[in-house]
């Protein structure tokens, strides 16, 4: 079920500012993603934090071919990712992103359902055995009881754990989450934290993280990738990436770290300035 | 319950219904004929010259035909651009794609053509390309703003809309009056009874405009969580809108060439069904067809017979609908959207 991600040498690049609505990648500045080597273990998580504008989302749309390299490649279990028809790739790697447009309510089951379209792009509705899946996916993220409400009827907390369910159903082997807890409280934070530790060790997928939250970060992941103005600042265990001096360079800011008392993983926190 | 008996039963119950308006419009007219005489001439046993025989045959049958293939293209279109441009809003009057639409339609028939098979088809091209170019106009007014927001594309369709609309008042104004003949009629959404050629035509390019629809509606669903999320299971975004487009664009087209633009049809009766049935497209889509056609006939019948032995055009009785339910959704359901 694991499976191993390899980017040789990716380039990406917006010379100018993009223009054109709704274009996948637009951007206000220009923008260089530095040639990237980078591998994700199968397995694990990894974690990509930085400031705004590092080139972490930029990350996801090239593992998602939203954007292709300009220079370079990706591997998927050594299969280049440019070759993949795009039904295929979402076979691989499936995205759960920061928010859900509401213009059409959908119901949680027909949202969930929806993670299904790669494994059968001809068929017009869904199989028996595409609901079953749903269905299991919805119990692993405990909105089964949900399954019939619509999404703008949903708390945050429920509408992420949907929107995980769908991630789930489409059975991949790398998990890419884009904040997954931006807009949660403290009780979702923890259960989705814990829902992320059972699905990397029970369905052994490999999981990348993008994080906003370092702590979340340090607290979950097996690695961490931090990410300034598109290059790698430095990428490893999180006690040796979450370092005072190399936070304070790449954020600007200054920061305190020591160990959370809770599990003994590394905390940071912002010195905040006097007036 | 699950889709597929989901969408049975609601193909079912239209299905009822639109038979049972197909009824109330064969009988009621302002001809006021016996139903005795209707049942004589659809079954041929009426005197050919008869005026039942040419009321119900010849009058009463195709505009039926008429109002039913212009009501289910238009509610169609309708669900389609509210899918594609994620705007439960959108419908091909409020894009301006009618007005499009009709200003190609205006032209074609300065240029002479009329209701002949050739000539039908290219009173449909003429419709086509005004429709494309009126919803291109729509996108790229709309793109120069930020983003699609759904009030930025209502506007753009408003102004599309207006400008084709004195494009039309234009052309209407140096062309000689009587070669444009029922022009107006047609202008304010009369339904008329056109020639089994131009039937055929109007039923061709419906059909086509359907079926480029109907063979993405469950992309359509996954376009609604957004283009990249749906990159990302793995939909052709590119290909998927352009279908989609030509399809909307084509329903469109062929419903003003021949039937008027109508207005508001795709909003009514799409938001009808989404309240019944959810928002699921591929449920949507075929239930928009029958009850598209259920409802034009049912207004068109109206139309006919509320100041008969005068008539009013079907075009005012879907707008004195539309735009107050406009305004309801605009100010409940969809308050909250950016």
């Amino acid at each position: 079920m694991s499976v191993r991600v390899e980017l040789r040498e990716v380039e990406f690049g917006y010379a100018e500012a993009q223009k054109g609505a709704d274009a996948p990648g637009r951007r206000a500045r220009p923008f260089h993603l530095a040639p990237l080597s980078l591998t994700i273990e199968p397995g694990e998580i990894l974690g990509v934090i930085g400031p705004n504008s590092a080139g972490k989302t930029t990350l996801i749309r090239l593992l998602t071919r939203v954007v292709r390299p300009t220079a370079g490649e990706i591997l998927i279990d050594d299969h280049a990712l440019a070759s993949f028809p795009g039904a295929r790739l979402a076979r691989e790697v499936a995205v759960v992103p920061q928010e859900l447009p509401h213009a059409f309510p959908f119901t949680v089951e027909q949202l969930v359902l929806m993670g299904r379209y790669p494994h059968d792009p001809a068929r017009y509705f869904e199989s028996e055995r595409d609901l079953t899946i749903a269905r299991a996916a919805m119990t692993a993220t405990g909105v089964l009881e949900l399954a019939a409400l619509p999404l703008d009827e949903l708390s945050g907390g429920e509408r992420q754990r949907a929107v995980l369910a769908r991630a789930l159903a489409q059975e991949p082997r790398l998990l890419v989450l884009d904040e997954p807890t931006a807009h949660l409280d403290l009780r979702y934070q923890a259960e989705c934290v814990g829902l992320l530790r059972r699905v990397n060790r029970e369905r052994r997928m490999t999981i990348l993280l993008v994080a906003h939250d370092l702590n979340l970060a340090a607290e979950v992941c097996d690695r961490l990738l931090l990410l300034s103005a598109g290059r790698i600042a430095a990428l490893g265990a999180p006690e040796d990436v979450l370092d005072e001096a190399q936070l304070r360079n790449v954020y600007g800011c200054e920061v305190v770290v020591d160990k959370n008392p809770a599990g003994a993983r590394p905390r940071v926190q912002v010195a905040w300035p006097d007036a | 319950m699950n889709p597929a008996r989901r969408l049975a039963a609601a193909l079912g119950a239209l299905a009822l219904v639109l038979a049972a308006v197909v009824v109330l419009a064969l009988f009621v007219g302002s001809a006021r004929l016996s139903p005795g005489a209707v049942v004589a001439a659809l079954t041929g046993r009426a005197d050919a010259d008869s005026v039942a025989a040419v009321v119900t045959l010849s009058l009463r049958l195709p505009r039926i035909a008429v109002a039913a293939l212009a009501g289910g293209a238009l509610a169609v279109a309708g669900v389609a651009f509210q899918a594609l441009t994620r705007n439960p809003l959108a419908e091909p009057s409020v894009l301006g794609v009618s007005a499009g639409a009709a200003f190609g339609v205006v032209l074609a028939q300065i240029f002479g053509l009329g209701l002949t098979l050739l000539a039908a088809l290219g009173l449909a091209a003429f419709a086509f390309a005004g429709a494309l170019v009126a919803a291109g106009g729509v996108y790229l007014i709309a793109a120069a703003g930020t983003g699609l927001s759904i009030q930025t594309l209502l506007l753009a369709g408003v102004i599309v809309g207006i400008f084709f609309s004195s494009a039309i008042t234009v052309l209407i104004s140096i062309v000689d009056f009587n070669r444009l003949g029922g022009v107006i009629h047609w202008l304010l959404g009369n339904l008329a009874p056109i020639p089994p050629a131009a039937l055929l035509v109007f039923t061709v390019l419906a059909a086509a405009g359907f079926w480029l629809v109907l063979g993405q509606a469950r992309e359509l669903n996954l376009l609604a969580l957004g283009e990249e999320a749906a990159v990302q299971l793995g939909v052709d975004a590119e290909r998927l809108k352009l279908r989609i487009f030509g399809g909307a664009a084509l329903l469109t087209a062929s419903a003003v060439a021949f039937a008027g633009p109508i207005g508001f049809v795709g909003l009514i009766v799409p938001h009808l069904l989404r309240g019944a049935l959810g928002h699921d497209n591929r449920v949507l889509v075929p239930s928009a067809l029958v009850g598209g056609a259920a409802f034009l006939l049912l207004a068109d019948t109206l139309a006919r017979n509320v100041i008969a032995p005068a008539e009013l055009s079907v075009g005012v009785i879907t707008s004195l609908c539309g735009a107050p339910f406009f305004v309801y959704l605009l100010r409940t359901r969809y308050r909250a959207l950016p």
